[in-house]
């Protein structure tokens, strides 16, 4: 049972809320152009960490609203709580936060991006 | 399908066989003679095939390829105790009744290896087909059922539908009356469905595995996965490194960080999965009953216990241990469903760390790396599998090339979008 402090509500059991998953996960803008790996990364391939996790939840008896957490998956201690839209503060979380592959995935399909403007714009 | 190939049977001529000549010898001994039932081994400097995982997936996989495969310089590396883990965590049930060809192959292949299991390896795993019974709740749900139904019987597989009165005669102690929450509306059986005792399927396969020249190495944890380019060449442990030109990993809850040793992405989410026993009491139910709507699954050990299934925690895990809520949540159907429980105790719950896919079908599967095969993913529903799994893993590892039932499991089908939707045919959502 974990003890989640609603941004909004405070503290409540984790049997208000429901959860979702890997938080900071974005959409591929043009799904229809990526590869097929690309695409499995997005919907399949969540961090699955023993250790420290950024994930999503959402008060949905409560508040309704979605927000993130930095929690333990083994000790189940949560770190910190933090607005949906916002990165960690937290030292060790925002560490999980740059580690993560997906950054890379984010940095390259940027890149990508800015050498398409360029052929056009050229 | 050709006649499954069951390997050399272990212990055949071996004086540690088990028999009744051998009883008998051991009782004019006064029991002080009986050997070990496998070797405790020390890790050696190199092997052809290393197992991470001594559950019951992991030792049928050592045993397949020897008895089957005649590869015997094999380590299974555990990082606990042997079947420490998800094997001697679950409810026991085995089945074969999944809707898709695809998963039909692959429970049946295991349940045709479960009957006879107990010859082939020479110990009692307590085998029992009591069936397996699964109810419907709602018009739906029989609707759904009937469908499910047929596909099974076309992939020649047992099946039958029955209605309340049925289920009544079978199950004396479940109520059918209509004015339930969930009222019982139908079921479907699979008579040679049925349990197994979890220790010993770990117990087993390790002695006969053993008996083969296989390694079980306990208290032996992976550290590190080494590789050169993209050919794997070894594992560090607690106990040293141990070269291997093959590697199989089928460590459940703990798939994902192995897979991460060795830099792949697995699409698993793992949960933990809970379940409890009562105390014991006088034979109430001869088979198993689930429940897919209220999320509960019952039967009765030989000692007497009622063993309960309970659903999954809804958020990532690795602490084996679940939440109350899920345990009240089952509970409450199981109260409902058979009132003579409501003042019987609650023994010990227990939770295991399983590894949820999302097409709730498992990943029997090579890698991009040359040498390191995946077989986990089986989530909420791995036990009954573990013959099956075993053999058709050990076959993979042995010729590198996946046969007709593992292929459709590979790792691609998640790129490919070939998923196998098992979510109706596996006993709890995810």
């Amino acid at each position: 049972m974990l003890l989640i402090d609603c941004p909004w509500c405070g503290p409540r059991d984790d049997s208000e809320f429901q959860y979702g998953g890997e938080a900071h996960k974005r959409r591929p803008p043009a799904p229809d152009q990526v590869s097929d790996a690309v695409w499995a990364d997005y919907l399949f391939h969540n961090q699955n960490p023993k250790g420290l996790y950024l994930e999503r939840w959402r008060h949905s008896a409560g508040c309704r609203r979605w927000f993130n957490i930095a929690r333990d998956t083994v000790s189940h201690a949560v770190l910190e709580v933090y607005p949906a839209d916002a990165l960690p503060s937290n030292a060790a979380a925002r560490a999980v936060y740059e580690q993560n592959w997906r950054r890379e995935n984010e940095a390259a399909a940027n890149a990508a991006a800015v050498a398409e403007t360029t052929e056009i714009g050229a | 399908m050709s006649a499954i190939n069951r390997g050399v049977r272990a212990l055949k001529n071996s004086a540690k066989r088990y028999s009744l000549a051998a009883l008998a010898r051991n009782a004019f001994n006064g029991h002080n003679q009986w050997t070990e039932a496998w070797r405790n081994a020390k890790p050696r400097e190199a092997y052809d095939v290393v197992i991470i995982g001594g559950g019951g997936h992991g030792l049928a996989t050592a045993y397949y390829l020897a008895s089957v495969h005649g590869i015997r310089n094999i380590a299974v590396l555990e990082k606990g105790w042997i079947g420490g883990g998800n094997t001697g965590r679950n409810t026991t049930i085995i089945r074969s009744n999944y809707l898709w060809d695809e998963s039909a192959a692959l429970y049946e292949h295991a349940l045709k290896l479960w009957e006879g299991l107990s010859q082939d390896l020479n110990f009692n795993l307590m085998f029992s087909q009591r069936g397996v019974l699964t109810l419907a709740h709602s018009e739906h749900e029989m609707k759904e059922m009937s469908r499910r139904v047929n596909a099974i019987r076309l992939n020649g597989i047992d099946s039958e539908v029955l209605n309340p009165m049925e289920i009544k005669a079978l199950v004396p102690i479940i109520d059918i009356n209509p004015g339930l929450r969930y009222p019982v509306m139908g079921g479907f059986l699979q008579k040679r469905g049925g349990t197994a005792r979890h220790d010993a399927v770990a117990w087993g396969y390790a002695r006969a595995a053993d008996d083969f020249g296989v390694d079980i190495i306990q208290n032996c944890a992976v550290t590190a996965i080494r590789r050169e380019g993209d050919q794997v060449t070894g594992v560090e442990t607690n106990q040293g490194f141990i070269k291997a030109a093959k590697i199989g990993c089928v460590a459940s809850g703990h798939s994902g960080v192995l897979a991460a040793m060795a830099g792949l992405r697995l699409p698993i989410e793992s949960r933990p999965l809970q379940a409890l026993v009562s105390e014991p009491i006088k034979p109430v139910i001869d088979t198993v009953v689930m429940s897919n709507a209220v999320h509960m699954y019952i039967s009765q050990s030989d000692k007497g216990e009622l063993v309960l299934g309970a659903g999954t925690d809804a958020y990532n895990s690795y602490a084996q241990r679940g939440s109350l809520p899920i345990i009240e949540h089952m509970l409450e159907a199981a109260v409902e469903l058979y009132p003579i429980v409501s003042r019987v105790r609650v023994l010990r719950t227990w939770g295991g760390i399983v590894d949820t896919c999302p097409d709730a079908s498992p990943i029997i599967s090579k890698t991009s790396i040359k040498g390191l095969y995946f077989n986990c993913g089986w989530g909420t529903g791995g036990f009954k599998a573990t013959p099956g799994s075993g053999h058709v893993f050990a076959d993979l590892i042995a010729r590198d090339t996946p046969n007709a039932i593992a292929a459709p499991f590979a790792l691609s089908r998640f790129e490919s979008g070939h998923l196998i939707d098992e979510h109706g045919a596996a006993g709890v959502a995810h």
